[in-house]
């Protein structure tokens, strides 16, 4: 087991020799380590990690709106209960992100300013509408059950901070999960209405979850033309060879069909890819091929609903900008703390 | 299963040890009063989530919903023990009428600014401590237990009104300012809050609850210190509002209540 290296960054070390940096790097990548913030750290990495751990935080953040808009509306008070819990755990999950990519010297202003300028982006799941009480149960039993087959691994991603968030966002999820599953379960049971309710959602949240929660094809197996694949593997490569990520998109794009097949089946709901079917040489189940033209279909990009979640977000930071003004005027008088720095 | 009768079943709370036969309707009335409080402004708070000032006071504003839901939930699910009809928590939020709701109208106005959701959360917490320690030592201690759990929890929402109170009252000019306006906005509203009727008066006479009426001094010598600490004055208004108790309501509460019971009531004989 390689031996910790305690330098922060090249430039403070100018007695080091970078090559000798990477080598130490890739020794305790490849050993299975956690890179610390203090350790030294190819740029490279450092971005990639940024990008992603923020992605991830505003995907948190903005994924609390298509519930949030339910929460008044939840029809029983135990509904009600476990949306508000839900909606606030993902407040904390984009806290946890947050304080993970400060660590890498970005601060969680800066990254809020980036969303709200449109520099960095949330999951374009969120860029669709949550146009019933259904669908508050099709995001938690779809795009929470895509997250959590995407993030399980992350849970021993290579940077530590990072890692250690993601298993307590990961527990989280899973309950999340059961939650939506039981949720739509209890619609399946009730009136034809209700069980309709169910399956117009499962028809408009399968496609988002299943094209954009694990991101662009990256095998050709997976449906991408020759040229995509090769150019999404080597963006894969790169986060599996510094351990940002343990598996190619498509790989738990295939565990995610796997796992919700049954589960539909076992809800009496349709998921509406009608290429699903069992392959028995495989030992998976065939789906539709996630290509280009599919993949973008799924975005929703500059749509009616993706400028809605952005001027949301927008105008809740801009409308408590004097409450931001005060606090911070408090604490440097007092010397407190007197809430969040932003 | 064997059908012994065409006649539909109702089923009858069971009857609770040691409850006061004679006390029921009335404790039932006054333990409804408080659920609707917390529902309702349980159902106000929902409506910051996503909204507000920072990703921390999301968190923070849907911790304090969670809780008033909680005791929504409990107290309501009671009341309808109580009164004899066996309604549950859900017949009784979502199978009322506006009129049929009885919180104080302080719950039900609508949130303004952060500062005049603070001052309404800062005029609730410090009354709705008091109240659920007085529920904790009831003689039911089913009851007694719940008001313990709910002082508790309360106290920690009155901390953080507290906070907010004193760091906007200190903080810029405008937010002195916006908190000043807040505190004049709700203060008219909180006289309801200790009002004495028939049913507070039956019950305090038999021992069962007492009057809310006298909790005021103390509620008043606690709000002061902390407008005071915030460098504010406590508002002294020429009127004070009545009627949630009674089930007259300001207009912002039908659409709130509307909004509330949308999905339940489009979906008749529905399971949730």
């Amino acid at each position: 087991m390689p031996g910790r290296c305690p330098v922060t960054a090249p430039t403070t070390a100018p007695a080091v020799d970078e090559g000798d940096l990477l080598a130490h790097f890739d020794a305790l990548v490849a050993a299975g380590e956690t890179i610390e913030p203090r350790d030294w750290m190819p740029d490279g990495y450092r971005r990639m990690l940024v990008r992603q751990i923020a992605q991830h935080a505003h995907s948190e953040i903005i994924g609390m709106q298509p519930e949030g808009a339910w929460l008044t509306r939840a029809p029983s008070l135990h509904r009600k209960s476990v949306l508000i819990a839900k909606v606030q755990d993902e407040a904390g999950h984009g806290l946890y992100l947050y304080s993970a990519a400060e660590t890498l010297g970005v601060d969680r202003a800066a990254l809020l300013d980036a969303l709200h300028r449109g520099q960095q982006r949330a999951s374009a799941t969120f860029n669709h509408p949550a146009l019933t009480w259904a669908d508050t149960g099709a995001i938690a039993w779809l795009t929470d059950g895509a997250a959590v087959i995407n993030q399980a691994p992350l849970c021993r991603t290579s940077y530590g901070p990072y890692a250690r968030a993601m298993r307590r966002v990961c527990q989280e999820e899973a309950f999340h999960v059961r939650q939506g599953y039981d949720l739509m379960r209890a619609l399946c049971e009730g009136t034809p209405e209700q069980k309709a309710m169910a399956q117009d959602a499962v028809n408009r949240w399968w496609l988002p979850a299943v094209a954009l929660m694990f991101g662009p094809p990256d095998t050709e197996a997976g449906g991408a033309d020759a040229r995509t694949a090769a150019l999404g593997a080597a963006v894969s490569r790169r986060a599996m060879a510094w351990g940002i990520k343990r598996h190619t998109n498509d790989e738990l794009r295939q565990r995610f069909v796997d796992s919700c097949v049954p589960q539909a089946e076992r809800l009496g709901l349709t998921l509406p890819d009608p290429a699903i079917r069992w392959n028995e040489e495989r030992g998976h189940y065939d789906f539709t091929p996630i290509d280009w033209d599919t993949y973008r279909e799924a975005l929703g990009d500059d749509t009616h609903w993706a400028r809605q979640r952005i001027a949301h977000r927008r105008a809740a930071h801009e409308d408590g900008a004097w409450v931001r003004e005060a606090a911070a005027a408090y604490a440097a008088r007092t010397d407190g703390t007197g809430g969040e720095d932003e | 299963m064997s059908i012994t009768s065409d006649a539909p079943v109702v089923r009858r709370p069971d009857p609770l040890p040691g409850e006061q036969p004679s006390a029921a309707p009335d404790l039932a009335r006054y333990l409804l009063r408080l659920g609707d409080d917390a529902l309702v402004l349980g159902q106000r708070l929902c409506q910051w989530i996503t909204r507000a000032p920072t990703i921390d006071e999301d968190l923070a504003l849907s911790n304090i919903a969670l809780d008033l839901i909680g005791h929504a939930r409990a107290l309501l699910t009671r009341a309808g023990r109580l009164d004899g009809t066996g309604r549950t928590e859900d017949d009784l939020a979502y199978g009322r009428s506006d009129r049929e709701f009885t919180n104080a109208l302080l719950t039900e106005l609508p949130n303004g600014d952060f500062a005049a959701t603070v001052a309404r959360q800062l005029a609730y917490t410090h009354y709705a401590v008091l109240s659920y320690e007085t529920l904790a030592h009831c003689a039911d201690p089913d009851l007694a237990a719940f008001g313990a759990r709910a002082a508790k929890e309360v106290a920690f929402h009155r901390l953080h009104a507290d906070r907010w109170t004193v760091t906007l009252g200190r903080g810029t000019e405008e937010s002195a300012r916006r908190m000043r306006d807040g505190l004049e906005r709700v203060w008219p509203y909180t006289a309801e809050l200790f009002e004495e009727d028939e049913v507070v008066r039956r019950l305090a006479a038999s021992g069962t609850v007492p009057s809310p009426a006298p909790l005021r001094e103390t509620w008043l010598g606690r709000v002061t210190e902390v407008v005071t600490e915030a460098g504010l004055t406590v508002p002294t208004p020429a009127w004070s509002a009545t009627g949630g108790r009674s089930g007259l309501h300001t207009e912002e509460f039908g659409p709130l209540i509307a909004e509330l019971q949308s999905v339940r009531r489009q979906f008749p004989g529905g399971t949730w």
